[in-house]
C-alpha cells in the first residue's frame, strides 16, 4: 500500500480543567486511504468526537490541547504548520458534518446564501453564479424543489432536509476527506438510512476517503470499510468491518454488539454493558475496561494492554486486551 | 436513485408554526402580546413625531439665535406677538420664541443622540467582539478597563472630558460615546460568548472561514436584536445626558441651542417664567420615556425567556 492520505499517529489530546486535567484522547493512531471509509465507534466521552476536532482545528481553546503525535495529510503534518495555514485546507481538503443540523446552520442566514457564499469566498464565484451552484448542490443532495427552497431559512427545513443542506456545503468544494460526526444520530430512524445511503453515494461518486463516527454500529455496518472502536480516550480494536464483527477480539467490542436487538432470530433480553465509563481524570495503570469485563484476570489490574494483533487475522485487525484470543474463540458470551 | 420521501414543508409553514394551532393560546397570553405591540407602536409614533418635528420644524418655524425682541420678552405661553405670530409656549427673557428654539434644540439633541450611539456603538460591538472572540488578556484588558470606567459616575466622567474638550457639538458626540461604549461592550461580549461556540460557526470554520468573516458573517448577525434593544435604551439616556451637559454650559455652544441650554437659560425665571424651563424639560421627558418605553417592548419581543414571565 502507498502513503495513506491521512495519517494519525499517537494523537494525545488534553483538556485542562478546574479539577485537573483530562487526556480525552490517548495516543490515537490510524490511516486513511483514498476513498477509504473508517468508522470510529464509541460510547459518549470515548474521545471520538474530540479525535474529529482535534482534526479539524476545532478542539475549544485555551482549555483543549494536542499534547501530542502527528496529523499528516498529504504528506505534511498538520500540526507542525501554523493554523493560518491549515485553515486553507478547510473545506477544500477536509471538510466535516456535523451532528445538529439544526444547530449547525446560521439560523439569520437563507440556506442558498449559505451554500452559495462557500463559492464566492472560496471560488471567487459572481452572486447569480454561486446561487446556480447552491441550487445544483440541493438538488444533488436531494432537496425536491431546490430552486424553490433556495431561499428558505433553516428553520424551515425538517432534520433530514437539514443535514442534506449541511452534507451540501460540506463536499461543495469537493474535499477529499470528509468527516462525519454522527450525521444521523439527530434524525429520525427512516430519515437515517436516507442520509447515510446519500453520503455513501457521495463518497463512492467523489471518491471521497471518509471517517464516520458513530455509536451506532448498525449504522456503521453499511458504509465502512473499516472500525476502529475507542474506550476511555484509547483505541481498544481496530480491523477490518467482517473481521472485527465476526472474530471480535475486544470484551468492549462484544459487549456492544450484544446490547443492539436482533431483528431477525429469537427474541432475547438485550444484554447490556455493566457499569459506567472511567473517569478520565484518574486513569490507573490498569486496563480501563477491567471493571466492567466478564473475561477480567489478575493482570488486567496491573498491567495495561497495548494494540496487539489478533491471532485470526494478525495482519490487519488489532485489540488491547490480554485476553483477545479467549474472546475471540468465545463465541457465545458469559 | 435515492429519492427523499419526507415530507416537504409547504412554504407557509413557517406563519403556521408561529401562531401553534392545537389549543388557542391562553387569553392573557394574547392580551400580553396586544399590550406589547401597542408599547411598540406608542412609543414608536411619539419618537417619530419629535422626528418629524425636528426635521420640518425649524424650517416652517424660522430661529434666529441672535435674534432679540426685548419688547415681547417672558410672555406666557398662547400669547399673540406684535410681530403676528402666536407665541404657543410662550417667549424667553430675550424674547425668542421658545417653540421654536425647542424645534431647533430637537434636531442638535436627536443628532448628538444618533451619532453618538454609532461611535460608541461601533466602539462598543468591536471591544466586545475582540474580547469575547479571542478572551485571554485582550478580554482581561478590555473589561477592567470597563469596570474601572463603570465604577465611575458617567456623567461625572463626561463633565470631566468636557470641560478639557472645550463646548462644541462634535466634543459632545466624543465625549458621550466615551461613557457610553462600556454597556455595548458588555452586552456584545456576553453574546459572543454564547455564540462563538455553537455548531454553526464551528461549521463555517471547517469550511475555511477566517476569523474575520466568522466574527462579521457568522457571529455578528446573530446577536443584531440585543444590540438594538441595548441602543433604544440608550439613546433616551444619551439625549438626557447631553441636555444635562448643555445645561452645566458643557456641552453645545449657545449659538447652537440644544434642549439643555433652553432649560439653563430659564432657569432664572422659573419664579416669573416657569414655562422656559418647563416645557423643553417636559418634551425631553416625553422623548426618553419613549426610547425607553421601546427599548423595553423590543426586548420583550426578543428575548423568549422573558416572554412567559
Amino acid at each position: 500500500m502507498d502513503d495513506p492520505l491521512l495519517s494519525v499517529q499517537d494523537l494525545t489530546v488534553r483538556f485542562r480543567t478546574r479539577a485537573g486535567t483530562v487526556t480525552a484522547v490517548d495516543r490515537v493512531s490510524f490511516d486513511l486511504a483514498e476513498g477509504e471509509t473508517l468508522a470510529i465507534l464509541g460510547e459518549t466521552g470515548s474521545g471520538k468526537s474530540v479525535t474529529a476536532q482535534a482534526l479539524m482545528g476545532l478542539l475549544p481553546r485555551p482549555a483543549g490541547q494536542v499534547a501530542g503525535g502527528r496529523i499528516v495529510y498529504d504528506g505534511t503534518d498538520l500540526l507542525a504548520r501554523p493554523r493560518s495555514d491549515t485553515r486553507r485546507l478547510n473545506g477544500t481538503d477536509l471538510a466535516m458534518v456535523f451532528q445538529d443540523p439544526l444547530s449547525s446552520l446560521n439560523p439569520v442566514f437563507r440556506v442558498g446564501a449559505q451554500i452559495g457564499e462557500l463559492f464566492r469566498r472560496r471560488r471567487g464565484a459572481s452572486r447569480s453564479e454561486a446561487r446556480r451552484k447552491a441550487i445544483e448542490l440541493m438538488d444533488r443532495v436531494g432537496i425536491p424543489a431546490a430552486a424553490r427552497r433556495v431561499d428558505d431559512y433553516p428553520h424551515q427545513f425538517s432534520g433530514g432536509m437539514r443535514q442534506r443542506v449541511m452534507i451540501a456545503m460540506a463536499i461543495a468544494l469537493q474535499p477529499r476527506v470528509l468527516i462525519a460526526d454522527e450525521p444521523t444520530t439527530a434524525l429520525d430512524v427512516t430519515v437515517q438510512a436516507q442520509v447515510m445511503a446519500l453520503l455513501a453515494e457521495l463518497k463512492a461518486e467523489h471518491r471521497m476517503a471518509m471517517i464516520l463516527i458513530s455509536h451506532d454500529l448498525g449504522v456503521v455496518a453499511g458504509v465502512a470499510d473499516r472500525v476502529m472502536l475507542m474506550y476511555a480516550g484509547r483505541v481498544v480494536e481496530t480491523g477490518g468491518l467482517r473481521e472485527v464483527y465476526e472474530t471480535t477480539g475486544h470484551p468492549y467490542t462484544r459487549g456492544l454488539m450484544a446490547s443492539i436487538p436482533a431483528l431477525d432470530g429469537p427474541r432475547e433480553r438485550l444484554v447490556p454493558i455493566k457499569g459506567s465509563p472511567p473517569d478520565l481524570m484518574r486513569l490507573l495503570a490498569s486496563c480501563p475496561f477491567q471493571p466492567r469485563c466478564e473475561f477480567a484476570t489478575d493482570i488486567c489490574g496491573t498491567e495495561r494492554p497495548e494494540l496487539m494483533p489478533v491471532p485470526a487475522r494478525p495482519e490487519s485487525h488489532r485489540a488491547a486486551c490480554h485476553h483477545a484470543k479467549e474472546v475471540a474463540t468465545d463465541v457465545v458470551p458469559g | 436513485m435515492d429519492r427523499p420521501t419526507e415530507q416537504v414543508l409547504p412554504r407557509n409553514d413557517s406563519k403556521a408554526a408561529d401562531s401553534p394551532t392545537p389549543g388557542d393560546p391562553p387569553v392573557a397570553a394574547r392580551t400580553r402580546v396586544k399590550i406589547g405591540r401597542l408599547r411598540i407602536i406608542a412609543s414608536l409614533s411619539v419618537i417619530a413625531l419629535y422626528v418629524v418635528a425636528a426635521v420640518i420644524g425649524p424650517i416652517l418655524l424660522k430661529y434666529d439665535p441672535v435674534a432679540t425682541d426685548l419688547g415681547s420678552r417672558l410672555k406666557p405661553p398662547g400669547t399673540l406677538l406684535p410681530s403676528g405670530h402666536t407665541a404657543i409656549f410662550g417667549t424667553d427673557q430675550v424674547g425668542q420664541d421658545v417653540l421654536a428654539q425647542m424645534l431647533q434644540g430637537a434636531r442638535v439633541s436627536i443628532t448628538v443622540g444618533l451619532a453618538t450611539l454609532v461611535l460608541a456603538g461601533v466602539i462598543g460591538v468591536a471591544a466586545g467582539i475582540a474580547a469575547g472572540y479571542f478572551g485571554g488578556w485582550l478580554d482581561t484588558v478590555l473589561m477592567r478597563l470597563a469596570d474601572v470606567q463603570l465604577t465611575f459616575p458617567s456623567i461625572l466622567l463626561a463633565i470631566f472630558i468636557a470641560s478639557i474638550l472645550g463646548p462644541s457639538v462634535v466634543n459632545v458626540v466624543i465625549v458621550l460615546s466615551i461613557s457610553n461604549w462600556v454597556t455595548f461592550a458588555r452586552v456584545t461580549r456576553s453574546q459572543v460568548l454564547g455564540l462563538k461556540n455553537r455548531d454553526f460557526v464551528d461549521a463555517t470554520r471547517t469550511l475555511g472561514a477566517r476569523t474575520w468573516h466568522l466574527m462579521t458573517r457568522s457571529i455578528l448577525p446573530s446577536m443584531i436584536a440585543p444590540i438594538l434593544v441595548v441602543a433604544t435604551v440608550e439613546l433616551g439616556h444619551v439625549i438626557l445626558a447631553e441636555a444635562s451637559l448643555s445645561f452645566l454650559g458643557l456641552g453645545t455652544p449657545a449659538s447652537t441651542p440644544s434642549w439643555g441650554t433652553t432649560i439653563a437659560n430659564g432657569r432664572d425665571y422659573l419664579s416669573n417664567a416657569w414655562w422656559i424651563s418647563t416645557i423643553p424639560g417636559i418634551g425631553l421627558a416625553i422623548l426618553v420615556i419613549g426610547f425607553g418605553v421601546l427599548g423595553d417592548a423590543l426586548r420583550d419581543r426578543f428575548d423568549p425567556r422573558l416572554r412567559s414571565m
